[in-house]
Parts: structure tokens; sequence; C-alpha cells
């Protein structure tokens, strides 16, 4: 019973970081229609930012900080720079070039820090609390909760309560018109693929700590328990992102302690197959019209 | 001549065996080295072009033929090393693995195409990449049969004797490459030409109008799948003997992406492209090492670390350009030279 509390609360925790992982691809589906297989590669890259500044100055907030401001400038220039120019007509170009762009960051994080693992710092102690003999959550676990939470109301506020949340809605649901509006809908594309490259950053940052460190490949299994946690949620859905993270964080919690951590990957391509196959909508799909 | 343009298994027929006989005499000139890599390249060319019809021609999109590749490498292995066990030997074994590593591949691709055949687009590459990531994490699992990271050995027969006793075995290898690539060309070449390509071609460019001429869509993607399973089973299974050993590092997701990567740059759904993409597969990372070894690196550590990823930064970028300036390859970019250049010159 003690390993099924604990399995649960690491679960929760580790589904956190796979929600707001997941809110990042589903950001950039609803802004561009594109599924962002870079976003893993990207993130690593703002983590290796955060890296090179908490040695270089000793503090852990700094580096957050800056992997934050890394990954909102990688977003914008990689929206910029590459994906503006790729022809929106072909479903396949999109995804192909998203690859050639992880080829490029792991090659590059690999040149300049070379492919070892590295530690990354956790700002809090990862032992975890007792509570009537029980271990349930550790202080970084609380943390963990927490960023995402700030995330997710950010993120809920902009969208609902902000003008400038309000054209990147229009901007992504109707272009022509909110350009006929006076809205600068290409500006709008940048800021949302700049946004979600920043929580993609923020979650490669929660994560890279409970697992074996910095490496140029270490988002690859997480990008793909991610994806699952959007399918999961319905790729349209920021609160069925939320669900499928926290479900998909459980369920790979159980297998891995349940069956052994080198199972996780089939137990992801599993669910994804499973979820797919008899619900390839997701579980919070709302809008049938609008398909890829 | 007009034998040959009407029958098109004839013509393929004819080419493929000039080609074989070309290759046979570039075999034994090339040193041993040389060899190896070409034995590489047709290795490669099985999976490239096996992945060029399923991505070129029926427009679903793989992420993970490196896995299948791992299939049947592994197959290939297990089977060689039991028939070597019970001391079962002879010409006709390696051929035998070849084969059930094929079959074992086409079950596999069965499977996948199954359910690919009901997604589309990012979901596809989505659930293809998922295999990519779990197929190496199987062998780990597995791990009394797999033996996990560290990989099996593969038993593999030295040259005939009827050959000579100095006959260098990567000669030999580079021969067993090129037929098992030849034949997947030729193979796939009337496949391609036939009712099979053109209804893939329907379905690809216009599900609906494909569907409307009777056309059995998942079916026909179904097959295509499995076609191309077929394609890498065979690649996969032939890089294990070159190598004499398989191990899930050799088939991580990187190679998934190469093979991608190779098909694109070298013009999707042209088997032609598929040669360029398999030759460029082995030239780029030769290039790489000999320009890094040429830079002044101010570390052995550093040199190291330049050699192992330029390859992989110029396929990123390579990939990137060719998909936004020329989406049609070097292929589409040959085509496009010699129509210019038909055009220009003056007609006899």
């Amino acid at each position: 019973m003690d390993r099924f509390v604990f399995l649960t609360f690491d679960g929760l925790s580790k589904g956190a970081v796979l929600a707001a992982f997941a809110l990042a691809l589903v950001l950039i589906w609803r802004a561009a229609r594109i599924v962002n297989f870079a976003q893993g590669a990207m993130a690593v890259a703002a983590a290796y930012a955060a890296y090179t500044v908490t040695t270089a100055t000793g503090s852990y907030w700094l580096g957050l900080l800056a992997a934050l401001v890394g990954g909102l400038l990688l977003g914008a220039l990689v929206e910029r720079a590459v994906m503006r120019f790729v022809d929106h007509r072909s479903p396949l170009a999109e995804v192909i070039v998203a690859l050639g762009l992880v080829l490029v960051v792991q090659a590059a994080l690999g040149m300049v820090y070379g492919n070892e693992f590295r530690a990354a710092a956790a700002p809090f102690s990862r032992t975890a609390l007792e509570v009537g003999g029980v271990p349930l959550l550790s202080r970084y676990d609380l943390f963990v909760f927490g960023a995402v939470l700030l995330v997710l109301l950010g993120l809920a506020l902009l969208f609902t309560r902000t003008g400038v949340g309000l054209r990147m809605r229009a901007a992504a649901f109707a272009p022509e018109v909110s350009r006929l509006l006076g809205v600068n809908v290409g500006g709008m594309l940048t800021l949302g693929w700049a946004l979600a490259s920043a929580v993609g950053a923020l979650a490669a940052m929660l994560v890279l700590p409970t697992e074996l460190g910095l490496h140029p490949h270490a988002m690859d299994l997480v990008f793909v328990s991610a994806f699952t946690a959007a399918v999961v949620g319905g790729l349209d859905s920021p609160p069925g992102a939320v669900v499928g993270g926290l479900s998909v964080g459980l369920i790979l919690s159980y297998v891995s302690g349940y069956l052994g951590s080198d199972v996780t990957p089939m137990a992801v391509l599993a669910l994804l197959l499973v979820v797919l196959l008899v619900r390839p909508g997701g579980l919070f799909a709302a809008t049938v019209a609008r398909q890829a | 001549m007009n034998l040959l343009r009407s029958a098109t298994l004839l013509r393929h027929l004819a080419l493929t065996l000039l080609a074989g006989f070309a290759l046979y005499l570039l075999s034994l000139e090339l040193d041993p080295f040389r060899n190896f890599q070409l034995a590489t390249v047709a290795a490669y060319l099985c999976a490239t072009a096996g992945l060029t019809v399923l991505t070129g021609l029926s427009g679903q999109l793989s992420l993970g033929h490196g896995a299948l590749m791992a299939v049947g490498a592994y197959t290939v292995a297990l089977c060689q090393n039991t028939l070597a066990e019970h001391d079962v030997t002879g010409n006709g074994v390696l051929p035998l693995s070849l084969l059930a590593g094929v079959l074992v591949t086409m079950a596999a691709g069965f499977v996948i195409g199954l359910a690919a055949a009901r997604l589309r687009g990012p979901y596809l590459a989505g659930v293809t990449l998922a295999v990519a990531v779990a197929v190496p994490a199987a062998t780990v699992t597995f791990d009394e049969l797999f033996n996990s990271e560290q990989g099996l050995g593969v038993y593999v027969e030295p040259p005939p004797l009827s050959l000579g006793p100095y006959f260098p075995n990567e000669r030999w290898q580079a021969w067993i490459a090129l037929l098992g690539a030849l034949l997947t060309m030729l193979l796939l070449a009337n496949l391609v030409r036939g009712r099979f390509g053109r209804t893939l071609r329907a379905v690809r460019d216009d599900e609906v109008a494909a569907r409307l001429s009777g056309i059995d869509v998942a079916r026909a993607q179904v097959q295509a799948f499995v076609v191309s399973a077929a394609g890498a089973g065979l690649g996969g299974g032939l890089l294990a003997v070159l190598a004499q050993s398989v191990s899930p590092g050799a088939f991580s997701l990187t190679l998934s992406l190469f093979l991608l990567m190779a098909v694109v740059i070298g013009g999707l759904g042209s088997l032609s492209g598929a040669v360029w993409g398999a030759l460029l597969l082995v030239a780029l990372p030769d290039l790489a090492h000999q320009v890094s070894s040429g830079l002044v690196a101010s570390s052995p550590a550093a040199a190291q670390r330049l050699e192992g990823n330029l390859p992989l930064l110029v396929f990123g970028l390579t990939l990137i350009v060719v998909m936004i300036a020329m989406p049609g390859g070097v292929q589409g970019l040959l085509h496009r030279v010699t129509g210019w250049a038909r055009r220009r010159l003056p007609s006899r």
C-alpha cells in the first residue's frame, strides 16, 4: 500500500511536468496546426543554456531565468527563420523540417557540450517528506506542482483576459479575417511559438533533475510521452493536455514501479496506440470540423 | 529496342543485370575498405528504397524504419546463431536467415501498418516515433534473448573456398549485399511501375477520389507498409551480416531520422532518389571524418565531439534546406537540369 501511495504521488509529479510539455505542443498545434517534433530538442537546448549560466554564477534561479528567456528566443527564431518558409500544403513537410531541426540542435549541443550525461541541479531536496511514516512528496515535487500551476494560470489568464491573448486566438482561428481587422497575424504566430518553447523549456528544467541528467537526447522519451499525453487530451484542448499529462504520468509511474523502468517506452507505445485506435480525437476533442 | 521500351519487366531485368555486371567489375577493383562501404550502401539502399515507396508513393511518414531494420537484424542474428549451434552450415543458410528476417519484419510492418492505415499526418509520425523509441528498449527488457545493450554477435560463414584462399572477405560481403539490393530494386521497380504503384499514388494524392474509383484505401496503405517493411528488414539483416554483430545502439532513433533524411534529400518517391540517399548515408560521415581531421581542434576530446556530430549537423541542415528550397531532392534537381538541357540543346 505504501508503495502504491508513493507511486501515485510520484506519478502525479511526473504527470505535472508531462502536462506542461504537452501544453507546449498544444499551444503550437492551436496556433499553427503543426506538431512541433523539435520541441524536445529545443527544450534541451534551453536547459543547456541554464546549465552554462548556473555553473558560471552558481545560482539555480539565474539558470532557470536563462532557460526561460532562451526558450522564448529559440521559439521565436525557429518560427521566423525556418517554419515560416515551409510549404504548409503538405503535412509531411512540417514534420520533416522539424526532424531536421532535431538533428541540427542535437548535433550543435553535442559539439559544444559533448555527448555525456551532466548532472542537472535541483533547487530543493528530492528526499520525500514523510506523513505518518509514509513517504509522500519531496520539496522538489511541491516546487514542480507550484511551477506548473503558475504556468497554467498564467496561460489561462493570457488567453482569456488580455487583448494579446484574444488576438492570438483570433489569428489562429481565422487568419484572413484577423488580418483585415488589423491583427498582426505573423507576429502572433511568432509569439505563440516563443511562448510554447518557453513552456517546453520550463518542463525540461523540471524533469531533467528527476531523470538521468542533461544529455542532447535527454528529452526523446519525454517528448514521446508528452505527445501521448497531448493526444489523450485531444491535441486541441489545453485542459485536455493537463488531464492527459497527469494520467499518462500516473500510468507510467505504475508501470515503471511494478514492472521495471525499461518497460516504460513500450508502455508509452501501447498507450498511444490504444488511445489513437479507440478514440482518435482524444478524450477532450471539441472541434471536429477543424482537422489538419 | 522497341521491345525493351514496351516491356517494363524486361527493361528492368536488363538494367539490373547491367548494373550487377558493372558493380561486379567495380568490386574487383576496389580495396577492402571501399568494398565494405559499397556493401553498406547496398544494405542501406534496401531500407531507403522501401521507405521511399512508403513515404513518397503512399504518403505515409514513418519514423520507425530504423526499428524495423532492428527487427530484421535481430531475426537474422538469432537464426544464424541458432543454426550454427545445431551445426547446420552451408551456402543455403544465409539466404534462409535473411528470408526469415524479411518475413518477420513484414509481419511487424503489417501490425504497424494496420494501425497506420487509420492515422494521418502528425499522429502517424508520433506513433512511428514511439515505435522507434520502444524497439531498442525492448532489447533490454527481454535481455535473455537479445542480451541487452551489448547485443549479439552474428555467426557468418567465411567466403567459400572455391573462390581461392586469399579471397577478401569484404568483397564477399559486398557481393551478398549487392545481390540483396539489386533484387530489392528490381522487385520494387516493377511494383511501383505497375498497378500497385498507381494505386498508392492515387491514395496519396486524393483519398476520396481513390475510394470513388474503387480502391480500398486502408488495404493499399497496409500493403505499402508491408512492402516497405520487407525492404527495411532485408537492409537490417544485411547490416547485421556486414557488422557480424547487432546492438540496440546501432538502430536508434537517429538511424530512423537518417533514413528519412536520405529519401527526402534523394527525392521522395523515386527509387533512383533512394540510391542517392543511400550513397549519402555512407559518404557524408566519411566526408565529415576527413573534414574534422583536417581541422585543427583545441583538444582530442573536442575533435572527437566535432567528428561525431558534424555529419548530424550537415544532415539536419541539408534536410531543412532541401525541404524548403527544393522539395524534389537530388532526383528532382537532375530532372530539372536534364529538362533544361533538352530544351536548350538543338534537337537532332
